[in-house]
């Protein structure tokens, strides 16, 4: 893998351009940078923090599940059993593992989201 | 286009200000492809008078549609009017003759719709805390008005299985939205009879002032009959919170407040139970229509980045079904 630049200073680098020329754009397109900044804002965070959340995620489904596979086949055989009814919100462990899964997916979506609290 | 809706205008600048009156500052405020928005005066013998142009592009198919047509939103807003709840007031209906097509136009009520400006900009600090209280009774008086003809009527079950067909053709396999559709099935609530509901109250749609507090309720479009907990639920939101999750209703107040507006204002008493399990169910619908949204993107219907984008918020709607349900739902 190239490290001189890393694909981050790439991603930093068209980031810092956008916002340089946001000032001078009509409305609709000021937002649409703007979104487009935040777009490498993601991305960004997918590359730093996504391979460790994934590994993650797959030891969680696994356990959960009782078997291995990737997230994909992971997250389709959870919701099939969810779908059945073999798995419901009472299964222990389901909520949890759900949690911490999405929690590390949002720190990558919508760091800045504040979630519905908690009891 | 500015000028073809410029021509229409001044040939109703009499039946709307009088003979001789004029129009004044037409400006496109916003719209998609087929529902325009327009800012005018008509400046006449009695003053000037601001107002606003709804207008749809294109032809209305009532069967495809989700939303009213213009002429139903018109009756909506003058029903809404009459039992006493805050509207921008209608006044004029467009014929054939006018050259606007399917429209209306309705007085411009001043005020706020920028829901974080609502939630956190100092000018609304006094009022804010009256906001919930009122929302509950305005919504209290919609569900007491008399629906105009041909609205359809929707229900949980309902409501989760449109939503549900949505997501199985998106082939999308996320195990939140599975376990919310579950979930939300089992504990549907039972059925009670249909009111009028705005379909859409929520921080956002609604025109704020900073002494008065709610001046209008806006966008009629998704009106329909149904549960008044779906209203009462809706505005309750969090993607409606804008970053103010500690205040569940809009952003701006508590249950509580909203609960009791609704019953000071003659609405009964509606457990808060009910009200949970319908902002799930609307946590859970925003999160199929971001679903939806990036799916535009996706098949090339809608190349804009900003379509992508809003499929990453479906984990906003993830973590908040997952916590609901932690929190018992």
């Amino acid at each position: 893998m190239i490290e001189h630049p890393r694909a981050e200073e790439l991603l930093d680098a068209v980031a810092g351009w956008i916002d340089s020329v946001r000032p001078s754009l009509e409305p609709r397109d000021a937002f649409l940078a703007r979104v487009a900044a935040n777009a490498l804002s993601v991305v960004r965070r997918e590359l730093v923090q996504g391979p460790a959340a994934e590994a993650a995620a797959i030891a969680r489904l696994s356990g959960l599940l009782g078997q291995d596979g990737d997230l994909a086949t992971l997250n389709a055989a959870l919701c099939a059993r969810l779908r059945d009814g073999a798995m419901d919100r009472d299964t222990p462990g389901l909520l949890a593992a759900l949690k911490a899964n999405i929690t590390e997916q949002i720190a990558i979506d919508q760091p800045s989201y504040k979630p519905e609290p908690g009891l | 286009m500015q000028g073809e809706v410029f021509e229409a205008l001044k040939g109703l600048a009499p039946t709307l200000g009088g003979e001789g009156a004029q129009i004044a500052d037409l400006q496109r405020l916003s719209g998609g492809a087929s529902m325009q928005t327009w800012a005018f005066a008509v400046v006449g013998g009695r003053g000037r008078d601001e107002l606003i142009l709804r207008r749809r592009v294109g032809s209305f198919d009532p069967d495809a549609a989700r939303s009213v047509s213009l002429e139903v939103e018109a009756a909506l807003i003058t029903a809404a009017e009459k039992v006493g709840a805050p509207v921008a007031p209608l006044v004029h209906l467009a014929r054939p003759q006018d050259g606007l097509g399917e429209a209306h136009i309705t007085r411009r009520i001043s005020g706020e719709t920028l829901g974080r400006k609502i939630v956190s900009d100092p000018r609304f600090d006094a009022v804010r805390p009256a906001l919930a209280r009122q929302c509950g009774a305005i919504l209290a008086q919609i569900h007491s008005a008399q629906p105009p003809e041909g609205l359809k009527t929707v229900d949980a079950l309902a409501e989760l299985a449109r939503y549900e067909e949505i997501y199985r053709a998106s082939g999308a396999e996320r195990p939140i939205l599975e376990l919310a559709f579950q979930h939300l099935k089992k504990r549907a609530p039972e059925p009670r009879p249909a009111v009028l509901l705005h379909g859409d109250f929520r921080n956002g749609n609604l025109m704020v002032d900073p002494d008065k507090g709610v001046a209008a309720v806006l966008d009629w479009e998704l009106s329909h009959m149904g549960d008044p907990a779906e209203d009462l639920g809706w505005i309750c939101v969090n993607s409606w919170r804008f970053g103010r999750s500690d205040r569940p209703v809009g952003g701006f107040g508590e249950y509580r407040d909203l609960l009791d507006g609704y019953v000071e204002a003659g609405g009964e008493a509606i457990p808060l139970e009910r009200v949970l399990y319908w902002q799930a169910l609307g946590s859970l619908k925003w999160g199929v229509m971001c679903l939806m949204m990036y799916a535009s993107y996706a098949n090339g219907t809608d190349a804009s980045v900003e379509r992508p984008m809003i499929g990453r918020r479906v984990s906003e709607t993830e973590i908040d079904l997952v916590t609901l349900l932690e929190n018992g739902l």
